[in-house]
């Protein structure tokens, strides 16, 4: 995804202009009857339109012609607004596919058979196929790495610029089709067919081609569709009362009542309002790969959430030395700091940095002659440096009390005392020997990310809980828990304890929402309702997931939720809005068509419309400008509070139940005037 | 509004308030408690029938075989009530030796009676014999309003069940529910509100007919038959159909205003007590009383108007020099008055009664718009016995479907989602009532069969229509008058719009029971649409005027509303 799409504001030439072709396109029958609401308007507009052609061949009119010819022409603008708001939403996609297609270059694929290399096309590539990339090479399809190490620029996917080391085995070993090598040479096994591509997907999905309408989505379908049939009754039905009454209805007038009472704002901007919030979720890059996913993120009850990462920062740090008795403080700093020179994880680099700041030893060069580094391995659980006769380690407590013993030293009590008591506030003890003696403890403290707590607090008060997940030990984990200000925790995590987490809650009728990257993920992300997969995990793990996230920021569930909700908000508040409408209509349109042959009735034009004919004109012309008027809202979504469902309820209410009632009555009186002013009457 | 006016207003919702919590308790302990009250006196009885029917009421039925089981029950009855008048010449309990009832208007009676309508093409008093009015019509009265408050429990059920996903997903036996009803509930209070009316003067004998000379000098022939016992469960389960033509502005069914008063209080004691029976079997009394509220705020404004309305003087009078110090009293029993008659109306179109203590034809047009509107709402406002419940519950998922959205969750309602499937059901049910008033009353309005009974031209006359499909698919019954309904095309089409209106919204209604109830339940929290407060019956009573005087409004607005406005300018119809 080029940066530079993503940067587009909503009206952006580069999107209008394409939109307002296509607005007239979907005037299509076949376009148009896939929403109901619309294909109704458009009969409509046609059949005014027949009028206005029958009025000016034969000569007679009900109406003037000035007036049946701008209703239709307005009733036309009302499918040609709705179709232009969503060709806008479809905009931004398009754009994006388009730069997403330049990428799906089809280059020469070095295919392996039977350890000979063969030069294929990559659209050729099936899954299962082996093929070798070097440097400077297009990765030709998805896949996972068989052997070898390489740095890859993902920059086309992610717009990351930063290369990204991927590897065989392990959770780094997807690579996705159309990035680059930039060194080394791997060996891939193709993992996707042509078409089925992360690309291809990718494709149909921005360009919304691929997009089916959501649960809720056809829920209210449903209900708009009924709607609009309650109103065709009340219209059609008007015809022959009218006759009964002797009041004359023109098929123009009784058109006009009814484009006019069914929901076209809400049913001409619902599809708009569906793309553009995967579309927002696009601009976080993030990708749905449902919009059904979308729309759970907004009902979703429980956030499981990494510690690692998405809590706290991705490392930890060292924040303190403490010595055993009997031992300088200095003596451990130095140790300690000897035993990382060499050590390049973040939680090495902190200890050397302690020590420097604090105790002010200097870094040391030490060469490969005279010390001898013996890295971190997960058999001994410990790391360190042989310097001459010194051996320096330092490592887990219990590694380290096993090593110092197999020396034939003893382990004071002291050492487990201190390490519980950093257990008990949150951080990870980690213990320092030089030879069989244990010299102390440093404590290694986790750093939650700032704000984060706020957040948190956001999220409880939506009422959606958050549940910390980790591999630390049930102390650490409560101390973190309490300093994040998540609301539950889940220790000594293992994968099935976290898919035995998520089916618990489901049990309970939650929805959850999680991340992941490991293949070991893969089961919870598919068993949870929300389940982001980060981009540099596993193939297996984003194809678990209903969502990718390109840049891998476990942070984004946070963001996600808060995009399904304002997803979710917005079709609500313009659905209420576009019923309310309805009650001004009517004071505008009624006595207009009945004041001809019951004067007594002007009472009810409470508006003091000019004249019957600027009243029909003027509320058909404010529900077609309407929807233009709603376009902005509908693509930037309504702004999101975090407030509990009452007082949502009340302010949304008030701004777009009560709004709703309002708006339309100064608008249509506005339109009359200018309509009036026009001389039209 | 007079001191007096208040008063009576004040007196009857305070009777209403307080009898709905023992009364929502009662039932809520006959269809859902471990132990039914007075096991001693009416167990055996419920035992009995169960007996005699053969039910097991621990057998549940799924939503498809509750409805097949309400189907079949009602065209059975309907079918015993039609046979019952064509032959009621042959029949005992006719000493007037009334003959056979015309096959359409037979029909229509039966239909009427059988949807809990109880719409009258005829007079009682000069059609139907004793047999005729006890076992064709009180029957039904008794046993159509039991099958709508089983209707109504059982989608409380579906809406308030939490089962097991796997567990089966009934809605309970229909004719458990139906036996219940009558057995616990109907009998009882009919029981003892008959004699109380009996205390109060009304009649309640076989005798035929008495001639008695009048003051005058003049014959008149006085009607008589057994009208207690039908007068406590025309109102208690909201039937409305008089023994007599003049219902209950009759002095032997309502003789006096305490009569009246208690008369009005059976026509919403059942709905009122459904609402707490809801709130307990949802868990969250809060939540029936949030719907009663609802109800309350609806009634309240529709006498309001109807009080203001009918306090002004009749519009084809005002321009007479008469004391128009009582209103409009055309129509009206002098010893209810206006606001008696006002309040009355409303209340029976409120809850789909339909008995009337006065003349609705000749309220101004603004007192008549109000209960055709209470009609056109949907009979939700109290509304019949179990329809009133089941119809605003479908209102009640409208607006969390419509509003919960807002809230950024898609929409559920006690915990359970609502999807697609429901709001599928749910506008069918919405479609139906206006697909019924408006197609049968714009067929009427253009063509000689409707036209040729009306005695009004003009606005009026259309009204008199409107009000007459718009009172048989709601299941009221009640009349305007001024329409000669005794005909065969008007018998007919009645008789499908009160069928339709009856049966074609009991199938979505118990469908959406069926679908909700094997749905999962989402505890609430603090980010759960709250429906048990102030706020959400604000936006039901919105939704209910919305979706309701939306669809009818065209209309209204070439009758009562254009009346209205043509009488203000001294015109009338």
């Amino acid at each position: 995804m080029a940066s530079t799409t993503r940067e587009l504001s909503l009206f952006d030439p580069s999107i209008v202009r394409p939109a307002i072709w296509d607005s007239f396109r979907k005037l299509s029958p076949r376009e148009v009857i896939r929403n109901p609401v619309m294909f109704v308007v458009e009969v409509g507009a046609l059949l005014t339109t027949v009028e206005l052609i029958h009025d000016l061949v034969t000569g007679q009119h009900s109406a003037p012609l000035w007036f049946t010819a701008l209703v239709s022409l307005w009733l036309w603008f009302t499918v040609v607004f709705a179709n232009f708001a969503e060709a806008v939403a479809e905009g931004r996609g398009k754009a994006q596919a388009a730069s997403l297609r330049k990428m799906r270059k089809d280059v020469e694929a070095r295919r392996l058979v039977n350890g000979r290399e063969e030069s294929v096309p990559a659209s050729s590539l099936r899954k299962g196929d082996i093929v070798v990339v070097e440097a400077g090479q297009y990765i030709p399809g998805d896949g996972e790495i068989t052997e070898g190490i390489a740095s890859v620029d993902e920059s086309a996917i992610t717009g990351e610029s930063a290369p990204v080391i991927r590897e065989s085995g392990g959770d780094r070993s997807a690579v996705t089709g159309g990035t680059k090598v930039l060194s080394d040479r791997i060996v891939v096994r193709i993992t996707a067919n042509p078409g089925e591509s992360f690309l291809d997907r990718m494709i149909s999905l921005v360009e919304g081609a691929a997009r089916q309408r959501t649960p809720n989505e056809i829920a209210l379908h449903i209900l708009l569709v009924g709607l609009t049939a309650v109103f065709l009754f009340a219209c059609v039905s008007l015809v022959p009362l009218a006759v009964y009454s002797g009041v004359k209805l023109s098929t123009t007038a009784v058109v006009a009542l009814l484009v006019c009472l069914i929901p076209t704002t809400i049913g001409g901007l619902l599809s708009a309002i569906g793309i553009a919030g995967m579309d927002r979720l696009l601009r976080k890059n993030v990708i749905a790969l449902s919009g059904r996913a979308v729309e759970a993120a907004g009902d979703v009850d429980t956030l499981l959430l990494d510690k690692t990462g998405t809590i706290t920062l991705g490392n930890r740090m060292a924040t303190e030395f403490l010595p055993l008795a009997g031992v300088r403080i200095e003596d451990l700093a130095d140790a300690a700091q000897l035993s990382s020179l060499a050590d390049e994880t973040p939680e090495g680099r902190s200890i050397v940095v302690l020590a420097k700041e604090r105790y002010r030893l200097r870094g040391r060069e030490l060469g490969q002659a005279e010390a001898h580094f013996v890295p971190f391995s997960a058999q001994t659980r410990m790391s360190g440096v042989d310097l001459g006769r010194r051996v320096i380690r330092k490592g887990a407590v219990d590694a380290l009390a096993r090593h110092a013993e197999s020396l034939g030293g003893t382990v004071p009590q002291e050492v487990g005392d201190i390490a519980s008591r950093i257990g008990d506030s949150g951080g990870t003890p980690l213990a320092v020997s030089e030879g069989a003696r244990i010299l102390g403890v440093i404590h290694l403290k986790d750093v939650v990310k700032g704000g984060i707590k706020e957040r948190f607090d956001r999220f409880r008060a939506m009422g959606i809980r958050t549940v910390m997940i980790t591999g630390d030990n049930p102390r650490t984990a409560a101390a973190i828990a309490r300093e994040a200000g998540v609301d539950d925790f889940l220790a000594e995590a293992t994968p099935e304890a976290k898919m035995r987490l998520i089916r618990e809650e489901q049990a309970r009728g939650k929805l959850v929402a999680m991340t992941g990257d490991g293949t070991n993920d893969a089961p919870a992300l598919a068993q949870a309702d929300v389940g982001v997969a980060m981009n540099t995990g596993t193939q297996a793990a984003k194809e678990a997931g209903n969502m990718v996230d390109l840049d891998s920021n476990p942070t984004k569930l946070l963001e996600v939720v808060e995009v399904g909700k304002q997803l979710l908000m917005t079709r609500g508040t313009l659905t209420t809005f576009s019923i309310a409408n309805d009650v001004a209509k009517y004071f505008a349109i009624l006595p207009a068509l009945f004041v001809g042959v019951y004067p007594e009735i002007a009472p009810l034009n409470v508006m003091r419309l000019a004249s019957p004919y600027s009243a029909v004109l003027s509320a058909v012309i404010f529900n077609a400008l309407i929807i233009i008027a709603l376009i902005p809202l509908a693509l930037r979504g309504v702004r999101y509070r975090p407030l509990g469902a009452a007082a949502l309820l009340k302010r949304s209410l008030l701004i777009y139940g009560v709004g709703g009632l309002i708006v339309p009555f100064v608008g249509i009186k506005l339109v009359d005037l200018v309509v009036a002013a026009l001389g039209l009457v | 509004m007079t001191a007096a006016a208040w008063g009576q207003l004040a007196l009857f919702s305070a009777l209403v308030l307080l009898t709905t919590k023992p009364l929502g308790v009662y039932m809520a302990r006959v269809f859902e408690g471990e132990h039914r009250p007075f096991p001693r006196i009416l167990g055996p009885f419920e035992r009995f029938l169960f007996r005699l029917s053969g039910v097991d009421p621990s057998v549940e039925q799924t939503w498809v075989r509750y409805a097949a089981s309400v189907l079949a029950f009602s065209l059975f009855s309907l079918l015993v009530t039609y046979v019952i008048l064509r032959l009621q010449g042959f029949l005992v309990f006719n000493p007037q030796k009334l003959a056979a009832v015309d096959p359409a208007l037979a029909f229509n009676t039966s239909a009427s009676f059988t949807t809990n309508t109880n719409w009258q093409a005829y007079g009682g008093e000069s059609t139907m014999s004793y047999l005729s009015q006890m076992a064709g019509l009180a029957w039904h009265n008794f046993i159509s309003a039991a099958a709508g408050i089983g209707i109504a429990i059982a989608l409380a059920r579906g809406l308030t069940r939490r089962r097991a996903p796997d567990a089966p997903r009934t809605l309970g036996n229909f004719w458990a529910d139906l036996i219940r009803a009558t057995v616990y509930v109907l009998l009882p209070l009919s029981l003892l509100f008959a004699l109380l009316l009996v205390s109060q003067g009304v009649i309640q004998n076989l005798s035929a007919y008495r001639e008695v000379t009048t003051l005058e000098g003049g014959k008149q022939v006085i009607a008589l038959g057994p009208v207690a016992s039908q007068e406590a469960i025309k109102e208690l389960g909201t039937n409305g159909g008089g023994f007599f033509n003049a219902n209950s502005a009759h002095p032997f069914e309502n003789p006096s205003p305490f009569t009246n008063l208690v008369e009005l209080w059976l026509i919403f004691a059942i709905p009122a007590g459904l609402t707490y029976t809801y709130g307990r079997m949802a868990r969250d009394t809060r939540q029936g009383w949030a719907i009663l509220a609802a109800m309350a705020v609806l009634f309240l404004g529709g006498t309001l108007v109807a009080h203001w309305a009918e306090s002004r003087p009749n519009q084809a009078l005002a321009s007479l020099a008469l004391d128009h110090g009582a209103g409009n009293m055309e129509g009206k029993e002098v010893r209810f008055g206006t606001a008696a008659s006002a309040l009355f109306a409303t209340v029976t179109t409120d809850a789909s009664c339909g008995a009337v203590n006065s003349m609705h034809d000749s309220f101004n047009p603004l007192g008549g718009l109000v209960p055709l509107v209470n009609i056109q709402l949907g009979e939700v406002i109290f509304g019949g016995v179990g329809a009133g419940l089941y119809g605003m519950l479908i209102f009640v998922i409208l607006s969390v479907f419509i509003a919960g959205l807002m809230v950024g969750r898609t929409p559920e309602y006690l915990g359970k989602k609502v999807e697609s499937r429901e709001m599928k059901l749910a506008m069918l049910y919405v479609l139906i009532f206006p697909l019924i008033i408006l197609g049968l009353t714009a067929w009427a309005s253009v063509t000689q069969w409707g036209t040729s009974s009306l005695n009004n031209a003009g606005p009026h006359g259309l009204s008199e229509m409107i009000y007459a499909f718009t009172s048989g698919t709601g299941n009221n019954g009640s009349a305007f008058a001024g329409l000669n309904a005794n005909t065969t095309w008007w018998n007919t089409l009645l008789a499908v719009a009160m069928l339709g209106g009856r049966f074609l919204m009991i199938i979505p209604a118990l469908g959406i029971a069926g679908s909700m109830v094997g749905k999962k339940v989402v505890p609430a929290g603090p980010g759960t649409f709250p429906t048990n407060g102030p706020l959400f019956t604000f936006l039901l009573v919105s939704v209910v005027l919305i979706v309701g005087a939306l669809t009818f409004f065209p209309a209204l607005s070439l009758g009562p509303i254009v009346e209205h406005f043509a009488g203000l300018a001294g015109k009338v119809y």
